[in-house]
């Protein structure tokens, strides 16, 4: 694979699951307060 | 008036959001966009969609429905009885989906029981021989063949799982199907990712997904083709999303869920893409061909290149099985919110119990879905798709943006979402509604309807085009203004909270 598409999979790869996690760690911080 | 089912917890909602989110699109239409859009550049255009469009929209549709408590019809109904067609609109559209949509299952229940033995044969022609063959295709829209009995018993046994899910109620069976559903589906496609990119090949495969075009990120038709993917993706505008937040408890965050939801739906395209491109490389590397030349999405990848595909692998049985397992629950999963999206709608209208209604209805969507287990269902279904899609969807999302951005109090809505949520939505939001959201839906509405004014979709004749595209489409509309003609049985569904209409701009 070249460089960039490596750039760009984990560019992708951390917008999507890195604002997943932080959504659902929200909520979860939530329900345990 | 029966008090309205709500969610067993929050988690259970959001599997089942995140379930309708979910759908076959994500496994066999994303990864295919994607490459052929600019590739890694596609995803600044679909994260930026996303952002845009996707969330906004989905956090309006989740406020306004847990704030109404009620189906499509009923809250714009709720919002101004003048409205109420584009809920019955949306419902429509969404019938018309949930009875193709249940022959694709059927088709990929199918096809994980063909993996056993690898049944489509060796080659591509093979595989193409042997769809057709299976699906009994005939030469044209009006040629209908029969039933076929190998389409009908997995349609059967779809429709016996949707009965199922929907009978139990939004608790018992629609939460409990999706809490099994979506952690083995995401076990499976993780399964097929790993998979996927550890094959030999996977790399080559894996580029052509991910290495980025910049050079085509001024061209419109990518940036169009992002919002299309996102709005078709993410359950929006056809109804559903409002049915599912209106069994929400009254004091919910809904922004964090819009959030989560849209991100999930996103995040499992992006491992789907890992899958298929893996595959692909995989299946490019071992016959010597090109990526370009196997890479494909929709019908063709699933049923005829895929399982070409999958001969090539190790252990191809076990993940010819996992893949169509998967398509089998995705679909499912997204089904059953359809078929919910409808019946909650009539059992709202009329005032009649889910015991009584799910009977008839499942009983009458199982009979029309039953052309398309015919040997022209295919060739159905793809004109049905391809209009209910271009226009159904975009149209539906087009007066409901306008209507509620522009002629509702906005405000009101977030006065009622930001309290409790834990993300508050401000001025982006409604910028993005109001001015954002309707220019890309006004666009695409319009050079869709241009491009299928001038020329016949798929080479179709003008008759098919005409009878199982522009009909239907009027047809959902048509049905929206008599069923707003037709009064509530119990006046009562009407009443209750209501959101302040009076400052907005429409009043």
């Amino acid at each position: 694979m070249s460089g960039s598409a490596i750039v760009m999979m984990i560019f992708a790869m951390v917008v999507l699951w890195g604002g997943a996690a932080y959504c659902i760690s929200v909520a979860m911080k939530k329900q345990v307060d | 008036m029966e008090s309205r089912e709500q969610w067993g917890s929050r988690v259970g909602f959001i599997l089942a959001a995140v379930g309708s989110a979910i759908g076959l699109g994500n496994i066999w239409r994303f990864p295919y966009t994607a490459y052929d859009n600019g590739g890694g550049a596609f995803f600044i255009p679909y994260l930026f969609a996303l952002l845009t469009a996707g969330i906004p929209i989905m956090i309006l549709e989740l406020g306004i429905g847990q704030k109404s408590r009620g189906s499509a019809p009923l809250t714009f109904a709720k919002l101004n009885r003048k409205w109420e067609w584009v809920g019955w609109m949306q419902t429509f559209v969404s019938f018309v989906i949930a009875v193709y949509y249940v022959a694709i299952i059927g088709w990929a229940f199918s096809y994980a029981y063909f993996s056993i033995n690898q049944a489509w044969g060796a080659d591509l022609g093979a595989a193409e021989g042997f769809f057709y063959s299976y699906l009994g295709i005939t030469g044209g829209q009006f040629e209908l063949g029969g039933i076929q009995l190998g389409v009908l018993i997995p349609v059967v046994l779809a429709w016996i799982i949707i009965y199922a899910a929907l009978a139990g109620g939004v608790k018992k069976g629609i939460e409990l199907a999706n809490k099994v559903f979506m952690p083995v589906l995401f076990i499976l496609i993780i399964i097929m990712a790993i998979r996927g990119v550890t094959l030999e090949g996977a790399s080559t495969g894996l580029n052509y997904l991910f290495q980025p075009d910049f050079s085509r990120i001024f061209d419109y038709k990518i940036w169009v083709a992002a919002y299309g993917q996102i709005f078709f993706s993410l359950s929006i505008c056809f109804a559903i999303m409002i049915t599912y937040s209106s069994y929400l408890p009254k004091k919910t965050d809904i922004v964090n869920n819009g959030f989560m939801v849209a991100l999930i739906n996103c995040g499992f395209s992006l491992l789907a893409g890992f899958a298929i491109f893996g595959v692909l490389g995989h299946m490019a590397f071992a016959s010597g061909m090109g990526v370009e030349d196997v890479a494909a999405g929709g019908v063709g990848l699933a049923f005829v290149i895929f399982p070409i595909a999958i001969n090539a692998l190790p252990m191809s049985e076990l993940f010819g099985v996992i893949f169509f397992i998967s398509l089998v629950f995705a679909g499912l999963s997204s089904a059953i919110s359809i078929n919910e999206a409808v019946l909650s709608g009539f059992m709202d209208k009329f005032a009649v119990s889910r015991k009584k209604l799910v009977n008839i209805y499942c009983g009458i969507a199982f009979l029309v879905s039953l052309l398309f287990t015919t040997g022209a269902g295919l060739l159905i279904l793809d004109v049905v798709d391809h209009f209910i899609n271009n226009f159904g969807i975009v149209f539906g999302g087009l007066v409901e943006i306008i209507l509620i951005a522009w002629l509702f109090n906005l405000d009101s809505i977030k006065n009622h979402i930001n309290p409790m949520s834990d993300f508050k939505v401000g001025p982006w939001w409604s910028f993005m509604l109001k001015i954002v959201t309707p220019i890309v839906l006004g666009y695409m509405a319009i050079a869709n309807l241009w491009g299928d004014l001038t020329t016949n979709y798929g080479d179709y004749t003008t008759t098919a085009i005409v009878t199982f595209g522009w009909v239907v489409v009027v047809a959902t509309i048509v049905l929206g203004f008599v069923m707003q003609s037709v009064s509530w049985k119990d006046q009562e569904y009407l009443s209750g909270d209501a959101f302040d209409k009076q400052s907005g701009l429409g009043g």
